[in-house]
């Protein structure tokens, strides 16, 4: 069933060794590089949708915050 | 007919479905890649002239035709987003063009592999790598298309005429590249051309296929997902989505 | 019609600088051949329909770009879009114009050429038949991506990474119609071929232009 009678002949790959393992890693190597890059770039582009929302909670709240102090001095009367 | 495909111009109802589909693509991908690879690589016989440097073709034929069929997918998606205005199907255009590049990528260094014990050239000017070489710059051109632009509607378009105006050439380059081949080589028949296969052989080898196949959908929509997210950052159902994400999260 | 017609010429010959540079051009990259590779005649000879049809293209992709940019730029497009002729029309003339504006220089330029890289009669015979028929091609391709690239800054040589691959078919049949010539062999075939495509393209490329500069003017 198996076509090598050992380890190391599955490896020789009958002396094309070289080529058919550049074939098979540079494949897997793109291929995997690329998915890495997307799940990366997703990661990135949620973090800047989080990185905004916290923005403008920070801008809402200092706003809040200016909006309290104008109206204190009034009260303290 | 296609009245069921009608909600997915939506960006939303497009996400939900690359999110429904992303299961569906990764586990069965992985599963005829793994099988088909090992298949190829242990179990497959030897070619008797080439040897085992034969094995090759079980990851040059898969990406050379899904190199492409995912630009005339490409193209598909273009003609959609032009004819019914559907900013779902550009996105879904760019969202293709990398991974269709990487398998181009793929199916010309794999070619030059299986080239240099056969012909001891890294690199000849068969017909087929020809026309590779060209469908690579076909897909740089459109990426580069649309980068350039800063309003990504426009890019979408301008890129889609591209993408167009790139299908309609592939069938002439292709039959271009194969008559001047002949004319400069003689009649050398490349083994790449339709190489008489044995049943053992077959089977692996379209497993690959189709696990190519299943892969290209599975980044694609992992892409897609991405480009629809950097395209309607500021939308409610997007903000929305990261909060609960978030607190999903934190939990 | 002929008025967008005459207006191009006109404004053509205003800036003659801009009809001459992309000739000169050609005539230098031919000229870098022999200095190049050596002047042996043969050798000038076997590669002289490749040189040329190169230069051609690489030459046609420089000057291309004037073709909508200053219009473009000065609204007269969007007037033209608006004054109710159809956009394919204005298109198809301004094509037409600056196609003659740059093939006619040509023509009268290729004997020089054919002399440089010792072309014989036969094969200057079939290098302008190629010519006549692909320059028109490469002006109505090439002016679907100059429509849409003419609102970039630097649309330059991403022009030509567009368009050098669809060129391709035609340095192909171009190159082999002079190639067959030079053997005393019939070219009819790749010259039917050029022509189809040039056909097609007469069909299609004017409402793909129309559509790209619609796509410009977003």
């Amino acid at each position: 069933m198996m076509q090598f009678e050992s380890w190391a002949d599955f490896w020789a790959m009958g002396g094309y060794a070289f080529y058919v393992w550049l074939s098979f890693g540079v494949a897997l190597g793109a291929m995997a590089l690329i998915t890495i890059f997307s799940v990366i770039e997703h990661k990135r582009l949620i973090k800047q949708v989080v990185t905004e929302q916290q923005r403008k909670l920070r801008i809402q709240r200092a706003q809040q915050q200016a909006r309290n102090d104008t109206t204190e001095p009034d009260r303290s009367n | 007919m296609w009245k069921w495909l009608h909600p997915y111009a939506k960006p939303e109802r497009a996400y939900q479905l690359c999110n429904t589909l992303l299961p569906w693509f990764a586990l069965p991908a992985v599963v005829c890649l793994v099988v088909g690879t090992m298949w190829g690589l242990a179990y497959a016989p030897q070619d008797y002239q080439q040897g085992d440097s034969f094995r090759i073709i079980y990851i040059h034929v898969p990406s050379a035709m899904l190199s492409m069929s995912t630009y005339v997918a490409m193209a598909i998606a273009a003609l959609v987003g032009m004819v019914w205005q559907w900013r779902t199907a550009y996105m879904a255009m760019i969202a293709m063009a990398p991974v269709g590049a990487v398998m181009t990528f793929i199916a010309l260094l794999t070619g030059a592999a299986w080239g240099k014990p056969m012909w001891g050239a890294w690199w000849v000017w068969d017909a087929r790598l020809t026309s590779e070489l060209i469908l690579l710059f076909l897909y740089f051109g459109v990426i580069a298309l649309y980068s350039a632009f800063e309003d990504k509607q426009q890019a979408g378009k301008a890129a889609g005429v591209m993408a167009l105006v790139g299908v309609v050439n592939i069938p002439i380059i292709h039959y271009s590249v194969e008559w001047w081949n002949t004319l400069h080589q003689g009649s050398t028949i490349t083994k790449f051309d339709k190489p008489s296969i044995a049943t053992e052989m077959l089977w692996p080898l379209l497993l690959n296929i189709f696990g190519f196949a299943l892969f290209i959908a599975l980044v694609t929509t992992m892409r897609l997902k991405n480009e629809i997210i950097r395209r309607e950052m500021h939308r409610p159902w997007v903000q929305m989505l990261v909060k609960q994400k978030e607190t999903n999260d934190a939990v | 019609m002929g008025g967008v017609f005459k207006r191009d010429l006109a404004l053509a010959f205003r800036q003659k600088a801009e009809l001459v540079q992309p000739l000169m051009f050609l005539v230098m990259v031919v000229t870098l051949f022999p200095l190049g590779v050596g002047p042996g005649p043969v050798t000038l000879q076997l590669i002289g329909p490749g040189v040329i049809w190169i230069a051609a293209i690489l030459s046609s992709l420089m000057g291309m770009e004037r073709l909508f940019r200053d219009d473009f730029a000065d609204g007269s497009l969007e007037q033209l879009q608006l004054s109710g002729l159809p956009l394919y029309a204005v298109a198809a003339m301004k094509v037409l114009c600056h196609w003659l504006v740059t093939f006619i220089p040509l023509l009268i330029l290729s004997p020089l050429l054919a002399m440089f890289l010792n072309l014989t009669v036969d094969m200057y015979i079939a290098l302008v038949i190629t010519l006549l028929l692909g320059t028109p091609l490469l002006s109505l391709v090439g002016a679907i991506a100059v429509g849409l690239t003419v609102g970039l800054q630097r649309g330059g040589v991403l022009l030509a990474l567009l368009l050098i691959p669809v060129f391709i078919p035609l340095l192909i049949f171009a190159t082999s119609a002079v190639d067959a010539a030079a053997l005393q062999l019939p070219y009819r075939a790749q010259i039917a071929i050029i022509g189809a495509m040039l056909l097609i393209a007469m069909a299609l490329a004017p409402a793909a232009i129309a559509y790209s500069l619609k796509v410009s003017q977003n």
